[in-house]
């Protein structure tokens, strides 16, 4: 059968308005973040469609230049042009982001299998140690990293990383015990299927779900992290582009009324860090059972 | 009575374990980690017998467990060591830092909490209208505002384009802390001494700075609250008080409130840690003299045992008031025992 291109894309609108009608303003701040979120990362890949202009050039146009005519945002103290220092710095802050999730998520979520399906000493002794971690507060773990590492991507990524992996720990072993006692994992195990088996077949894809919208508010929490860090001067050299950076530099010339070194980075940290807290929101409200409100 | 004592008693010795962890992790993460603080320090080209010797005297040589043993009897005493670059102890510089951070989380946890209840308390009673969604995405999106650029954002247009209040420091430039200083809180010392100008001074420079950090976090308590509300506002009690002629505010605003408060009373507790956090960044970005921009100085400067030193109490005071969180909880709901 045949559609038409009305008729084509009929289909996948009326699913996407049924989803709203079903789900209410979780599924349109979903939407909202996923559109946010697509939007930079397209920014990341392709930064040339944004802007002609060279992060990195100290000539691109007059000294702290006022928002305008060629430069969108404004130069700054080294005559680059901002704009294009956001564009280029999308970049560096989803890379560390992203990727301190995933190392976080992927040892957490190991971890967390392991222990919660073991059991016994080798439980207590990851428990306690995940627990010291998460307990420690959070941005001040990571400065001491931070510090004691030196700058360099990997560096400021392995120091975010750590703190979130107790998290993933904790949620996937809670869950681990609990389907660890359900009647298929026994009647699996009575027909012999061995401990990695039961692990990747049933708890394992059960664990997901959650994990999912853990590891998006992991990337939101990440960037805040790394910004801060970059921020505080502790995470990157200065030669990498950077939004945290940007606002540590612009922050001297505040002072004479030169806004537009920190009101875009500093805009562009919270919308991307928005992004990513809507997508996960929105998710948690649509995944979950909704018994929390009516 | 006795049970609360018990319970008190309990919490408070779960509490040492809990301390030894923070210690035994900021120990390993400022020693075992790569990089050689001596020869830092010593600015990388010094010869080797120099290394040497600051390595000895700083009991660097040591076996591990050894520094580990030394470095916990000199915590048990409160010696936190010596700083590395200036002449003074750790212990020093940091009381005389620490009435700063005090004073600004405190403000700051005020305004947290006083404008993330009350406008949780009010989503819930409006819910499912438009003021309550707008309060609802207030909540996630002041998240994801990072403080310091709050900060900043709000140094700009209060601070320089209103210029209706400064934007760093603790006091003016005519102001000398000196005249009043006892405790170290200006706000309190300025009272006692009943001076007024330097008390709406200090006050003038608290404002931005517990500003932001409060700001930042009233979206979790915002959130929170709500969500504590409407459970509460769906009980039989309410639907009683209401149909015995309460006003409906004096129904959500009082009665309900003060049931929902007690979860608020826990999250308050895990926040500490983000509300240190927070207490960093903002000084930072308000020249603040506090724990926080010591914290970074000496990141700087590479002194590693004021580092440590600091490290320690942020670490400290975080366990010491969720102890004091639990126990205020135990007091305020009786059901809560071990």
């Amino acid at each position: 059968m045949k559609y038409s291109m009305a008729q084509g894309l009929a289909r996948p609108i009326n699913a996407f308005a049924r989803m709203g009608k079903k789900y209410g303003l979780e599924w349109w701040i979903l939407c909202a973040g996923a559109v946010i979120i697509l939007a930079i990362i397209y920014m990341a890949i392709l930064p040339e469609t944004f802007t002609s202009f060279n992060p990195y050039d100290q000539n691109a146009g007059p000294q702290l230049a006022a928002p305008g005519g060629n430069h969108l945002m404004g130069t700054d103290n080294l005559q680059r042009d901002v704009w294009s220092r956001i564009v280029y710095g999308s970049q560096t802050i989803l890379m560390v982001s992203v990727l301190a999730a995933i190392i976080s998520s992927c040892v957490g979520i190991f971890f967390g299998l392991i222990s919660g399906y073991a059991g016994g000493a080798i439980d207590r002794a990851l428990s306690l140690m995940m627990d010291a971690v998460y307990v420690f507060p959070g941005l001040i773990l990571a400065i001491a990293l931070a510090a004691m590492l030196g700058p360099g991507v990997l560096n400021i990524t392995f120091a975010v990383a750590v703190i979130y992996i107790p998290t993933y720990f904790r949620l996937v072993r809670g869950q681990t015990l609990a389907i660890k006692q359900e009647l298929y994992v026994e009647a699996a195990r009575a027909i012999g299927a061995s401990g990695f088996t039961i692990l990747m077949k049933y708890i394992f894809p059960n664990v997901i779900a959650t994990t999912v919208v853990v590891f998006t508010l992991n990337v939101a929490d990440a960037i805040m992290i790394e910004a801060a860090l970059t921020y505080l001067g502790l995470g990157l050299p200065p030669s990498i582009v950077d939004w945290g950076m940007d606002l540590a530099m612009g922050k001297k010339y505040l002072p004479s009324g030169i806004w537009w070194l920190i009101t875009f980075p500093g805009m562009m940290i919270s919308v991307l860090a928005l992004g990513f807290t809507m997508l996960g929101e929105g998710l948690a409200e649509i995944l979950n059972p909704r018994l929390l409100e009516r | 009575m006795r049970n609360l004592l018990r319970y008190i008693i309990t919490r408070t010795l779960m509490t040492i374990p809990m301390v030894f962890i923070l210690l035994t992790i900021i120990f390993v993460v400022l020693r075992l980690m790569p990089g050689d603080p001596v020869s830092a320090m010593l600015g990388g080209h010094a010869p080797e017998k120099v290394i040497e010797q600051k390595r000895e005297e700083l009991g660097l040589n040591k076996p591990m467990t050894a520094q580990y043993a030394d470095y916990l009897w000199k915590i048990c005493h409160l010696d936190l060591g010596d700083s590395m670059v200036l002449q003074q102890k750790v212990t020093t510089a940091i009381a005389e830092k620490l009435p700063a951070t005090i004073e600004l989380t405190f403000f700051g946890m005020l305004i947290t909490l006083i404008l993330g209840i009350f406008l949780g308390a009010y989503a819930a009673d409006k819910r499912r209208t438009v003021r309550d969604s707008a309060i609802r995405l207030y909540g996630i999106v002041v998240y994801c505002i990072p403080v310091y650029w709050l900060g900043l954002m709000l140094q700009l247009i209060f601070g320089i384009w209103f210029d209706w209040l400064p934007i760093a420091g603790r006091t003016g430039a005519r102001i000398i802390s000196s005249d009043f200083e006892y405790s170290g809180l200006y706000i309190l010392d300025t009272l006692l001494k009943m001076d007024w100008e330097a008390f709406g001074d200090v006050s003038m420079h608290l404002v931005l700075p517990s500003l932001t950090l409060g700001l930042t976090l009233s979206g979790i308590f915002v959130r929170l609250t709500r969500a504590n509300m409407l459970d509460v506002l769906k009980a039989d009690y309410i639907l009683a008080a209401e149909s015995r002629g309460i006003k409906h505010s004096t129904v959500v605003y009082r009665h309900a409130l003060k049931n929902a408060f007690i979860p608020i009373l826990t999250m308050m507790g895990l926040q500490v840690a983000l509300l240190m956090a927070g207490a960093i960044l903002t000084e930072t970005t308000f020249s603040w003299p506090g724990m926080g921009r010591l914290l970074l100085e000496r990141i700087y400067l590479r002194d590693y045992p004021m580092i440590q030193g600091v490290i320690i109490v942020f670490a400290l005071m975080v366990a010491f008031i969720s102890l004091l969180v639990d126990i205020i909880y135990a007091i305020v709901d009786p059901r809560i025992r071990y």
